[in-house]
């Protein structure tokens, strides 16, 4: 079969419909979107039933893959790094329960934080949950270890994280598919209380998850994705992990000399790198993101073998390695063209023509200038950009759903009135909860809820939102004459500007929503209209 | 033979219709390809960055290696010079001299145009004026493709199929309106050299 142009992250769509799963959970993130948006758009996809759902959040997502594993389907779960703090809970104890049908779990890292709030490590949660981890260095590695993967959770009966980085999943190349596999049919666990981790039975799936490291660790040096490759200057052994090792290699076209331990696969095969660790005078370490096989290696009294890598800075402490780190790493001549020239200014992203949040933050910014500055707490979505000039109106992003509770916190401390801006996508992730928290202390605050009807910031997904924002705030108890729609329009400046001075000056719970579609979605949507009239 | 290129422009200025051309050529022709897009918070209007490698030997790295660029491809003419730390001194800078002005602080055009012209091996063009010449305003895209061509390594029948098949369900018409955009920056280009 012809090779296909696949991301990474299509490479592991592709790779889950040929491997027979039958369904795909995600929350939309950079960089892990595109792999269910595959699987949502296939057609191959939907003539096999395979269900590609956008839940609430990653937990919800994770626990209805689980959910799906319990009847013996095989699932797989996406999401960003950062989505893995909200599925943590589920992740953690679905290495305890194990799985029934294979689970894998994909987290996408993204180190330099291209699009993101920190560079964490998904691998670290890997080794926390003491599952095994699967790690490609491209494009056609992740399509094969997504077969893998699920093989190899089914034979231990555990759940797999699939770690991937941006740069991997962003990055197009030549995949080559082998023939599928048909799904599995609804079996149930053979024993019915494997996932009842009651204290009692919890210990004994603990002391089995335990039990199976020495399998996981085998399976890791035998499975092919770990590979020792010899050369002949044993002055220094090298460990790649990932696509770092094609940073090595862009700087070997030849080969390179040194051993190479390459790796692919966690928990670490330990004869390999003994192997390498026996035959060599030091050990470098290249790997995308924390330091974290470096760490094992070297131990806290650094009194084995020398090992060099991000710690001693001959790489970088943060950031993503290119092949220009890894030609300093190595002291080898590092290559550059000219400067880029003084004249050259920034172009950060902004706001696109047309958007509804610059309406609403003209107004609320008119409205918030009877107040001192430092009050507007927010979230994560594209109205973040709101942080940047013209706007400057917000002074907080930290995590989905923390804008709503942070708000609270400064109001319980004093400062009153306390803004929270939110999308209506990043409301229903994590806003509801801390909404309640709030009606229940009847704190003075005014929660905006910048409805556009879609998760706007990774392209326009189904936002879990969508038509009931006000149902669910009047739910949560939020007084009827407090809950404010308005739509963000120019020519309703001073209509809009009046409701948000009416609504700071509430000393309670107050929640305004602007609702107007993302111009985005609203123009894909035109588009589409126009396309279909002309068919 | 290998190829690596940085494709540069503005989010939603369609650069990787650009990428895709060039890379359904190279396979088509029998090479590798590894392609590197930027997806997420820049579309909204940042600078956005490709790095696009084509070869007749496996390759490695996705990102092309700062000062070893064959070609910066751009559709914006600041964006063109961002990206000079990655181009090989060899290397050609190919761009549209259109600006794209978005930002309150974009340069004097005059200044960016003499920082371009200082470059060794570059064409400066205006792909969207051709464009609009041929009645053809959303082909900017394949005019720039077309002024890149000749450096490209790639036989000019490679990139029609590639056209064609990137623009067929569209019809005949629209597949005809791109490869005549092609043709007129393949044009452009060879009297630029010669000038």
């Amino acid at each position: 079969m012809q090779k296909q142009l696949l991301l990474g992250d299509e490479a592991i769509a592709v790779g889950a419909i040929d491997a027979g799963i039958s369904g795909i959970y995600a929350y939309p993130g950079t960089p892990s979107t595109e792999i269910t948006e595959y699987v949502h758009s296939s057609k191959e996809a939907q003539q096999k039933g395979i269900l590609a759902s956008w839940g609430a959040n990653e937990k919800t997502a994770m626990e209805t893959a689980l959910g799906m594993s319990y009847a013996g389907k095989r699932a797989m779960v996406c999401m960003k790094h950062v989505g893995l703090n909200v599925a943590a809970d589920p992740f953690m104890n679905a290495a305890i329960t194990g799985v029934n049908g294979g689970l894998i779990v994909v987290s996408a890292d993204d180190p330099s934080m291209h699009s993101s709030q920190n560079e964490q490590d998904s691998r670290i949660y890997g080794k926390f949950a003491n599952v095994p981890i699967l790690e490609p260095s491209n494009q056609q590695e992740a399509y094969d270890m997504v077969h893998y993967g699920f093989e190899l959770s089914e034979k231990f009966k555990v759940p797999v994280l699939m770690r991937i980085t941006t740069r991997l999943a962003h990055s197009r190349a030549g995949v080559g598919r082998i023939e599928g596999r048909k799904q599995n049919d609804m079996s149930l666990p053979s024993d019915l209380r494997q996932f009842v981790l009651l204290p009692a039975i919890a210990r004994k799936r603990y002391n089995m998850l335990l039990g199976n490291q020495s399998g996981f660790r085998s399976e890791s040096a035998s499975a092919g994705f770990n590979q020792l490759i010899d050369g002949p200057d044993k002055s220094m052994g090298i460990i790649a992990c990932g696509i770092a090792y094609n940073y090595l290699m862009e700087n070997f076209p030849q080969g390179c000399p040194f051993p190479v331990l390459k790796i692919g696969q966690y928990p670490l095969p330990v004869n390999l790198v003994e192997n390498l660790a026996d035959t060599t005078e030091q050990i470098m370490v290249l790997e995308d993101g924390y330091p974290m096989v470096e760490e094992l290696l070297a131990g806290l009294l650094q009194r084995g073998i020398k090992v060099s890598g991000r710690f001693d800075e001959r790489i970088p402490r943060t950031g993503e390695l290119n092949p220009n780190i890894v030609a300093r790493a190595f002291g080898m001549a590092d290559t550059h063209g000219l400067p880029s020239p003084e004249i050259v200014v920034g172009r950060p992203p902004s706001m696109c023509v047309g958007c509804p949040h610059i309406d609403s933050y003209n107004a609320m910014n008119e409205a918030l200038l009877d107040y001192s500055k430092g009050r507007v707490f927010s979230d994560i979505g594209c109205y973040t950009l709101g942080a940047l000039p013209p706007f400057e109106s917000i002074n907080s992003c930290v995590d989905m759903g923390a804008s709503i509770t942070m708000a609270k916190g400064a109001a319980d401390a004093g400062l009153v009135p306390a803004v929270a801006v939110i999308g209506d996508s990043t409301f229903c992730h994590s806003g509801m909860t801390g909404l309640l928290d709030a009606v229940i202390a009847k704190s003075p605050i005014t929660v905006v809820i910048l409805d556009n009807s879609t998760t706007g910031m990774t392209g326009g997904q189904n936002s879990a939102a969508f038509g009931r924002v006000k149902d669910i705030v009047t739910g949560l108890g939020v007084e009827p004459e407090h809950i404010r729609i308005l739509k963000p329009l120019k020519k309703n400046h001073e209509e809009n500007t009046q409701v948000f001075k009416e609504e700071l000056a509430y000393n309670g719970v107050s929640v305004i929503i602007p609702t107007r579609e993302c111009i985005q979605t609203l123009n894909r949507r035109m588009r589409e209209k126009f396309k279909n009239k002309a068919n | 033979m290998k190829k690596d290129i940085i494709l540069s422009g503005v989010g939603g200025q369609g650069i990787l219709s650009i990428a895709a051309t060039i890379g359904l050529a190279a396979v088509d022709k029998g090479w590798y390809l590894k392609q590197a897009e930027v997806h997420g918070m820049s579309q909204r209007g940042g600078d956005v960055q490709s790095h696009l490698r084509v070869s007749e030997n496996v390759i490695h790295s996705d990102l092309i290696p700062m000062g070893q660029a064959d070609m910066i491809l751009s559709v914006e003419p600041m964006e063109s010079l961002r990206y000079l730390p990655y181009l090989h001194k060899d290397g050609w800078l190919v761009t549209n001299s259109k600006s794209f002005i978005n930002i309150s602080n974009y340069p004097d055009i005059e200044k960016v145009f003499a920082e371009i012209k200082k470059i060794k091996n570059h064409i400066l063009i205006d792909a969207d004026e051709i464009a609009a010449g041929l009645n053809a305003p959303k082909s900017a895209n394949m005019v720039m493709l077309g002024a890149a061509f000749a450096f490209l390594g790639i036989e000019r029948n490679y990139f029609e199929n590639a056209i064609r098949n990137l623009f067929g369900r569209k019809g005949e018409e629209v597949v005809n309106i791109n490869i005549n955009a092609f043709n007129a920056g393949v044009e452009f280009a060879q009297q630029y050299i010669k000038k």
